[in-house]
């Protein structure tokens, strides 16, 4: 199984370094057909004008600091349940990437606010629980730092965006009962989207091009974190073998 | 109740109330908060009847927050942790006992003084009762939620901050369910028990997540 075949740090670095270079292409094509559809060729909006360009950069953040904490929540349960060596590598280079999505999202939207709303900032339910979500990404890597062993530190923080995970949705509940006045979801709506298509196609090739800049990011991080991990294990072999017998019980296989 | 999980329970009451424990220090930090909001806002009567629900249930959070750091970490340092750990007792109920504990130590002395103190916040007896009973109800919600950031931060030696910031997003609904339903004692056409019952659940959902999750965070923290 594919799955278990990159299990192995050596195997999934050779695939990284096959991949990336494509997807990285992938992704800077797709980001410069979506930025001049969005800039050019998509109309301005009758009532907001210009500043509904800002929709192309702030929708696609926002939908990808939602996908980042899915992705880490899977890579969690790998860690806890199938104890995939390369989960919590995962799941911890996720951690700031999803956090610089949602900074970008709540930057974006305040700059969009202002004009639109009168205000850079609204207590309304939809900022709320990406402020709570900034706030838990940057607890999660708060909680990596603390920790020296990476391992234990992978498995803590496992536990506790599997509770995020679970909280999530009741923090969205509960953030929507406390207050409202965003405008609904628009775009994933059971009777269709209720933006006009000259502007859902610019939305659509953003959102791709902001995935893949993800999985760009994510692998890159994801090669530096192996990379960082042996030459911490290589630092502990010779620091055991300048001082032998002291350091014999720290001396584990770190990878 | 077991023997056992009633011997836990005594021991971590007496623990908590004797010399070196930390249960009622909770009351005097919630006090304090207390007495400082008006010097913040001013002293003026009106206002702090409308936030004094609110106040109270910031002051009863911050008060849980504080004492959870020993929750685990005072067992963990004499090695307690680890003979509960081997004991073959469900870890499980291990925490929830611990839990019931530390709530009946720290938690219960902040509902039992929310009365008083809201009398300095000119709360009228209706708003009253009903923060008193959103904080009887809403409490344990904290301190099953902080759980799971104690067993986190077990093995770190300063721990408090970062168990504060993991916990504060997580107590988010709580919070905004025992305000608003304490509010809504007191503005009229907004019902009480919806809230209510709601903040009801979130206890409920909490002594489940909390003592599963705290018990396998304490798991890799202990070998």
């Amino acid at each position: 199984m594919a799955f278990w075949d990159y299990a192995n740090p050596t195997r999934f670095l050779k695939l990284v370094e096959t991949v990336l270079p494509w997807l990285t292409g992938l992704c800077v094509i797709v980001f410069a057909v979506g930025l001049y559809l969005g800039f050019f060729v998509a109309p301005e909006d009758y009532q907001q004008g210009a500043t509904v360009r800002i929709m192309f950069i702030h929708v696609p953040a926002a939908w990808l600091c939602m996908m980042c904490y899915s992705i880490m929540a899977l890579s969690s349960l790998g860690t806890l349940v199938w104890k995939h060596p390369l989960a919590d590598v995962s799941a911890k280079s996720a951690a700031p990437i999803g956090a610089a999505f949602t900074f970008m999202a709540l930057v974006t939207g305040s700059l969009w606010g202002k004009p639109m709303w009168g205000t850079y900032w609204v207590w309304d339910a939809r900022l709320t629980s990406v402020l709570v979500l900034f706030i838990m990404y940057l607890g999660l890597m708060t909680l990596w730092r603390t920790m020296d062993d990476p391992i234990k530190a992978g498995k803590a923080a496992a536990v506790l965006t599997l509770v995020g995970a679970l909280n999530l949705p009741i923090i969205k509940f509960s953030v929507d009962w406390w207050n409202t006045l965003h405008q609904p979801a628009s775009v994933m709506r059971m009777d269709g989207p209720s933006i006009d298509s000259s502007m859902l196609w610019p939305l659509f090739v953003m959102a791709i091009a902001f995935t893949l800049l993800f999985f760009v990011i994510h692998l890159m991080a994801m090669r530096n974190e192996i990379l960082r991990r042996r030459v911490r294990a290589l630092r502990m072999r010779a620091a055991s073998a300048a001082h032998p017998g002291t350091a014999a019980a720290t001396a584990q296989p770190a990878e | 109740m077991n023997g056992w999980a009633m011997t836990l329970f005594r021991r971590d009451i007496s623990l908590s109330v004797r010399i070196g424990g930390s249960a009622l220090v909770g009351v005097l930090f919630f006090l304090a908060v207390v007495t400082v909001i008006p010097f913040g806002v001013g002293p003026d009567l009106n206002l702090l009847a409308r936030i004094g629900p609110a106040i109270l249930w910031i002051g009863a959070l911050l008060a849980t927050l504080l004492g959870l750091d020993r929750l685990f970490q005072a067992d963990r340092e004499d090695g307690t942790l680890d003979l509960m750990l081997m004991a073959g007792r469900p870890l499980e109920v291990v925490v929830l006992v611990k839990c019931l504990a530390h709530w009946v130590a720290t938690g219960l002395p902040l509902v039992v003084a929310a009365p008083l103190l809201g009398i300095f916040l000119n709360l009228d007896p209706v708003s009253m009762a009903a923060v008193t009973a959103t904080l009887l109800v809403g409490t344990p919600a904290l301190t099953l939620i902080g759980a799971i950031g104690a067993s986190l931060t077990v093995s770190l030696r300063r721990g408090g901050l970062l168990l504060a910031v993991l916990v504060i997003p997580l107590a988010i609904p709580v919070m905004i369910f025992g305000v608003s339903s304490a509010d809504a004692a007191i503005h009229d056409p907004m019902p009480f028990m919806t809230p209510f019952l709601i903040l009801c659940a979130l206890t409920l959902i909490s002594a489940v997540i909390g003592p599963v999750a705290s018990a396998i965070a304490l798991r890799f923290a202990g070998d």
